[in-house]
């Protein structure tokens, strides 16, 4: 019985990041293997026993919001000392790093469980993104849509998941172009789509880790044909940027 | 010659500044020239050259008329809608019934009006168009349906448009406002401009917004006691007391007085857009049951809810924008058992960014024969298969119907393919118009 973890989805769901929850349960429904998903709603803390771990996106007040809830347990801080696979989206992606900083500019402690520091972009990065993930990792082409207004730079501790080929990704104004990060047991991203939606073989990544084992293949024929669509549609050079409103 | 004598006999002039008069005309001109060259129905254009010309226009065109205005992320148009059927029992009325909802929408549909310029205006205003229509207009009723997460690529938090719509509503304290009572994050808006509650009407809609709303959205908080009797721990926000209450088969008034409602339209939701329609004709001397009679003949607004017959398939067109949009209409088809075409596009006008389809709870759909369409109908499928719903895939929503067949298909789609398929469906004299897609555009 492998349990998922789904860190307060109200707070951290935003952004249709629920699905990637979602995602995970159905691919090891669809294998046969038994999975109980554990959704850790407000006021109650991160339990410490889980096999794999799910934080997602959201608004910034629910985001500080979750980050005093998670500060008060230790559930996940156990988790990634343990070497507890953990997926972490946008807001999610940022409160594990060492600091934050919020729309008035005032800096938060993050949970520093990865090394990496999220300041302000000038402008929010909102549009399709296409990042080559690491080449250790095995994964295709990561698809994504990133919607962020965090500047994320690793310290080196913290490896960048995938390097953008197209769109933002952690927008530190490096050379690496990195998106995303890994560090030890943690995979963590700017992107939605959802993002294990959108690439199911990073979900079986995650589940695989989990399990502790190779899992069977699944044809994933309706996952592959929303891919071609979406790289058709990019390589015709037709990345649709929005120029945002800003937010207050 | 014919146009310009015809603009002289039209009530322009007694009071307006001639800056104004200036104004209305180039923005008639314009409309004029824009439907002339088949460029489109010419509101968009006509208002923001109107504007362009006197950028004080609204206000000189609203002086004097009793203005009802319309925001929220569901329900505008079909609650301007019953707004506007109500007050004309008694008066004429100027609406923007076009769907054109920006500042621009708003000064097109006044500029054009040649009713005399003392009658009401019913104005669906967008949310984020609210507060420079409430700068613009003395508005005598505000009426505030919800708020919700919609076009997310746009960078909309709702949390900045509770902020926005706080401020819009200090710059209007004359005006009466009608509010959803069962939507917290509008509570939160109203309450922080008018804390005491002064010159409210609420409105119980019955709406299960509040469910997905996980702190206090004044303060952050958590709930004391979570929605429906929604309380926050630390400031205070609490569900108000309201004075209208939407109940399914009718609406009761302050009073308690119970007015049974039999709308035209379906759904349950319609019936709270009638009781917040209803609270704000009551405003303006407009007895509910006349206003409630007259949204009771509504039966399509701007294409939804449209029921027809498409090469002798019997369809009915559905809107959903977003996720609590969407949830609405499949509330609204559970009780069917027809087969039911999804349209799901990504123009701007959309968002681009598809990831709000894991927000519907399309699992409802298990067991009914549903087919995939639109221009991101590929991602639409790989939710639904997650989702445990069978079904076909084909872009063309309006092919996808014929090949259904049958006399009850539902086609809920979302904006832009909503206004391709209501097209279709309208031009229905030449069925075979092939599918025109947006994409990249």
């Amino acid at each position: 019985m492998l349990r998922i973890a789904v860190v307060y989805p109200e707070l951290l769901g935003t952004y249709g990041d629920g699905g990637n929850a979602l995602v995970l349960e159905r691919r090891l429904a669809w294998r046969g293997m038994d999975v109980e998903m554990v959704e850790v709603l407000l006021g109650t803390p991160v339990p410490e026993q889980c096999d794999l771990y799910v934080i997602g996106g959201g608004e910034d007040s629910a985001q500080l919001q979750a980050l005093a809830e998670l500060r008060r347990g230790t559930g996940l801080q156990s988790a990634v000392g343990r070497g507890t696979p953990v997926l972490a989206v946008c807001a999610g992606l940022q409160i594990l790093g060492a600091s934050l900083t919020d729309r008035e500019g005032t800096v938060h402690a993050g949970l520093d469980l990865v090394d990496a520091t999220t300041t302000r972009l000038d402008r929010r990065a909102v549009g399709e993104v296409v990042a080559r993930p690491r080449a250790e990792l095995g994964l295709p082409t990561l698809l994504g849509f990133e919607n962020h207004s965090g500047a994320t730079r690793l310290g080196p501790a913290a490896l960048p998941l995938a390097a953008v080929a197209q769109g933002v990704g952690n927008g530190d104004g490096g050379e690496s172009r990195a998106e995303g990060l890994v560090q030890g047991s943690v995979i963590a991203t700017y992107l939605h789509g959802p993002v294990l939606a959108r690439n199911p073989a990073l979900a079986d990544l995650l589940l695989s880790r989990a399990c502790g084992q190779a899992l069977s293949d699944l044809a994933d024929p309706h996952e592959a044909a929303a891919r071609a669509a979406m790289q058709s549609r990019l390589s015709r050079g037709r990345r649709r940027t929005v120029s945002t409103a800003p937010l207050s | 010659m014919r146009n310009t004598r015809s603009n002289e006999r039209l009530p322009v002039g007694t009071a307006l500044p001639r800056r104004a008069r200036i104004a209305v005309l180039a923005g008639r001109v314009t409309a004029m020239v824009s439907r002339l060259t088949r460029r489109g129905g010419g509101m968009t254009i006509s208002g923001r050259v109107a504007l362009g010309l006197d950028p004080a226009l609204i206000t000189h065109l609203t002086r004097g008329r009793p203005v009802v205005v319309v925001s929220g992320t569901n329900g505008k148009t079909t609650t301007t809608r019953f707004v506007a059927a109500g007050l004309r029992a008694r008066h004429q009325v100027v609406t923007n019934d076009s769907g054109a909802n920006l500042v621009s929408g708003v000064a097109a549909a006044l500029l054009a009006s040649t009713d005399p310029r003392t009658c009401p205006a019913a104005l669906e205003v967008d949310e984020f168009a609210l507060p420079a229509v409430l700068r613009a207009v003395e508005a005598s009723v505000v009426v505030l349906l919800n708020l919700s997460r919609d076009q997310l690529d746009r960078g909309s938090e709702v949390s900045a448009h509770v902020r926005r719509w706080a401020t819009a509503l200090a710059a209007a304290p004359t005006a009466v406002v009608v509010a959803n009572a069962d939507d917290p994050l509008v509570c939160a808006a109203v309450l922080s401009a008018r804390p005491d509650g002064t010159a409210v009407r609420w409105v119980a809609t019955g709406s299960r917004r509040g469910v997905d709303v996980p702190l206090c959205p004044r303060c952050q908080a958590a709930w004391a006691t979570p929605w429906p009797q929604w309380a926050c721990r630390a400031c205070g926000l609490a569900r108000p007391t309201p004075a209208w209450t939407a109940h399914e088969g009718g609406v009761t008034g302050p009073g308690g007085e119970d007015i049974a409602v039999q709308l035209a339209l379906p759904g349950q939701v319609n019936v709270a857009n009638a009781a917040m329609a209803a609270a704000a004709c009551d405003v303006l001397s407009v007895p509910p049951s006349v206003t409630l009679a007259a949204a009771s003949l509504v039966d399509e607004v701007a294409g939804r809810y449209l029921r027809t017959t498409y090469d002798g398939v019997g369809v009915r067109l559905l809107l959903g924008k977003n996720p609590a949009g969407w949830t609405e209409v499949l509330d609204l088809i559970e009780s069917g058992a027809g087969p039911v075409v999804l349209a799901v596009n990504a123009g701007v006008a959309d968002g681009v960014d598809v990831s709000w389809l894991w927000d519907v709870p399309f699992e409802r759909l298990r067991g009914r024969r549903v087919v995939a369409t639109g221009e991101r109908s590929e991602d639409l499928s790989v939710r639904l298969h997650y989702a445990g719903v069978e079904h076909e895939r084909e872009v063309d929503p309006v092919r996808a119907a014929v090949r259904l067949g049958g006399a009850d298909c539902e086609i809920v789609a979302n904006y832009t393919a909503f206004t391709q398929v209501r097209a279709r469906l309208r031009a229905s004299r030449q069925p075979r118009t092939p599918y025109v897609t947006t994409a990249g555009r």
